[in-house]
């Protein structure tokens, strides 16, 4: 069966643990770069220190501890969390849907999250008052998170039909409810002031800035489950990539197999969105980069993803918070910026097959 | 035998070193205290630092902050709701001044935690706004009695512009001003509960839109129907529009009583809408060049 996946796609691929490692290495490239470099001056010798009094237990912190383990450290664990959840669910939903342009977004997560946003971020001081008192600043967090799921819930259930969830129906209503959600934003947009709008546009462009620790234990928990979740699915998931009814006839539960993909990914990237906002492209880019270099196999090109993804999320953030430090910019900017350059490159590679 | 005594010989020089080399930290710290470092975040609030003379301890200031001119070149942390906690802190401030619009939550946390003092100053748009302002700037720059001072000053001002108002307008009928703004995009026109809406009735005019709150974009019916008698927008929005010509030339304000005579007045965006220590002296402005006008 893989043998038959592996034949599809490109000719010249690395073995699957060059490719493992070189997404480790990758990931772990970024992440020293990111822990190494921030608009607060700290030293390699100063880093030294603070993981050092980290490990010792530190009665008396000094700044730099400070920064280090509550500001910059979080955000770097926040970022692999999020790169590595939106990564691998990239690579489940092209995997899913069998199509390159596939990202989470396509099942309604990030508009649902988007629009439950807005709608918290617009409204939210009269619709339920009492909310940010109980909840405190987990009110935007669990409100996207909701809407989110729902929106996801929805589109699963309108493309049901008598023969199981069929795909093109999925897509199609994805697109419409996206549509819809967009329309919501645009009205909420003309009932905001001039602070909500910028807040409802900062929250559009995804930030790690608001990383703290009990946000990346529960994102970290959430995307690690998912991805374990997610490896039982590669198996699967190369059966559909010959169509649904080979899949079928080699013995995959196709009808359990999508519904265990849309789960995973809604927690995953619902997960991910609620806490940083949107951050597009790279559930996009990141599958596609590893199948170039090592052929559609899913039970390499899952793991992979994430590892891409991650190290992805960390090297655009460390630009995104030290180019104008003190100030930053918005994460979805920089990926953005970097994403679609490759993503234009991608499309020129597949010219052929599209 | 001799190498292990070596080593713990090694390890307590180490340690020595280390209790030694935390010693001065711990004396700069009792010893006399450099005045505060302060990051002031909205242009207002910047203002009152430099009225303070507090202009040496700040190290850092937003976007917003544009006046005095030596502001601008104050390293910029960015927009006031897009905070960057790691980049507030590597300006080592001790405090943070800003409005409660600043954010987001997380990074005021942060700051917090890492025992940074934050003063956060609500915009009700009254007097009280910019007294508050003077107050936590002086308390956080350690400079009460400059702040006392500033505020006796300012105080008498504003009493003065309120009584010469007030003698201005008796038994006189108040201009409707309608006010526009437009720095970007779709022009915004102000109603309840804004800066503006205020400002206008500071200076003895009364806006000319009522029932609604904060900004909606201008429609031609509803500024019709509105019939202001003199339309006011910041310098910034006739630079956005490139010059006054082009200005009167928005069709939303042909149908107003305000377009037959052409009676427009601008003024710089901060020094109007700021609520800073030139308050007094912007309605004061404004009260003349609208009796001027109308």
């Amino acid at each position: 069966m893989s043998a038959t996946a592996a034949s599809i796609g490109m000719t010249r691929r690395l073995a699957p643990r060059t490719v493992l490692g070189a997404g480790a290495t990758l990931l772990l490239l970024a992440f020293v770069l990111g822990a190494s470099s921030g608009a607060y001056a700290i030293s390699t010798a100063q880093l030294w220190g603070v993981l050092r009094d980290a490990w010792q237990g530190v009665v008396e912190p000094s700044p730099e501890h400070l920064v280090f383990m509550n500001i910059r450290l979080p955000r770097l664990m926040l970022g692999i969390a999020a790169g590595c959840g939106l990564g691998m669910a990239g690579a489940v939903m092209q995997g899913l849907f069998r199509n390159p342009l596939a990202d989470p977004g396509l099942i309604g997560i990030s508009s649902g999250a988007a629009l439950a946003a807005g709608v918290t971020i617009v409204l939210g001081a009269w619709l339920w008052p009492v909310l940010p008192r109980t909840l405190g600043s987990w009110t935007l967090v669990s409100m996207a998170f909701g809407g989110g799921f729902l929106v996801t819930l929805l589109i699963y259930v309108l493309s049901r039909s008598e023969s199981g969830t069929r795909m093109a129906l999925m897509l199609l209503a994805g697109i419409a409810i996206n549509a819809l959600a967009g329309a919501g934003l645009g009205l909420l947009s003309v009932m905001a002031t001039d602070e909500q709008l910028r807040s409802l546009q900062f929250w559009l462009l995804g930030s790690l800035g608001g990383a703290r620790w009990s946000a990346v234990a529960l994102v970290g928990v959430v995307v690690l489950l998912a991805c374990a979740a997610s490896l039982t699915l590669a198996a699967p998931l190369n059966a559909i990539a010959l169509g649904e009814s080979q899949a079928a006839l080699l013995g995959v539960d196709v009808e359990r197999t999508k519904r265990r993909a849309i789960v995973v990914t809604a927690f995953a990237v619902g997960a991910v969105t609620a806490t940083t906002g949107i951050i597009g492209f790279i559930g996009l880019i990141a599958p596609h980069w590893v199948r170039m270099i090592a052929g559609p196999d899913h039970r390499i090109v899952l793991p992979a993803s994430g590892l891409l993804g991650a190290a992805l999320v960390l090297a655009a953030d460390t630009v995104a918070r030290t180019i104008l430090a003190p100030a930053e910019l918005p994460l979805g900017v920089l990926t953005a910026f970097i994403g679609v350059p490759m993503f234009l490159l991608m499309l020129r590679h597949y010219r052929h097959r599209i | 035998m001799s190498m292990h005594l070596r080593r713990r010989d090694t390890l307590r020089g180490l340690a020595a070193a280390a209790g030694l080399a935390a010693l001065p930290a711990a004396f700069a710290q009792q010893g006399s205290k450099p005045p505060p470092r302060l990051i002031t975040i909205s242009g207002a609030i910047t203002e009152v630092a430099y009225a303070l003379g507090a202009q040496d301890q700040v190290v850092a200031t937003d976007t917003t902050s544009l006046y005095p001119a030596a502001a601008l070149k104050t390293p910029k942390v960015g927009y006031m709701r897009q905070l960057s906690a790691e980049g507030l802190l590597s300006m080592k401030p001790d405090a943070v001044i800003a409005t409660t619009e600043s954010g987001p939550p997380v990074v005021l946390d942060q700051l917090r935690s890492a025992g940074v003092k934050l003063e956060l100053i609500e915009a009700d748009h009254t007097w009280g706004e910019v007294q508050r302002k003077v107050q936590a700037v002086g308390r956080a720059a350690a400079r009460e009695a400059q702040a006392q001072q500033l505020q006796r000053q300012l105080d008498a001002q504003w009493a003065d512009v309120q009584m010469r108002v007030a003698d201005d307008m008796a038994g006189r009928r108040r201009p409707r001003v309608l006010f526009v703004l437009s720095h970007s995009a779709s022009p915004q026109v102000s109603g309840e509960k804004t800066a503006a809406h205020a400002v206008i009735g500071f200076a003895g005019g009364v806006n000319c839109l009522s029932g609604f709150q904060g900004y909606r974009p201008m429609t031609a019916e509803a500024m019709a129907s509105a019939a202001p008698d003199v339309i006011l927008t910041s310098n910034q929005s006739i630079e956005a529009h490139g010059g006054v010509e082009r200005f009167w030339q928005r069709p939303e304000l042909a149908l107003t009583p305000a377009f037959a005579k052409r009676s427009l007045v601008t003024q710089d965006a901060l020094l109007l809408l700021g609520f800073g220590p030139r308050l007094p002296q912007a309605v004061d402005e404004l009260h003349r060049r609208l009796l001027a006008a109308a």
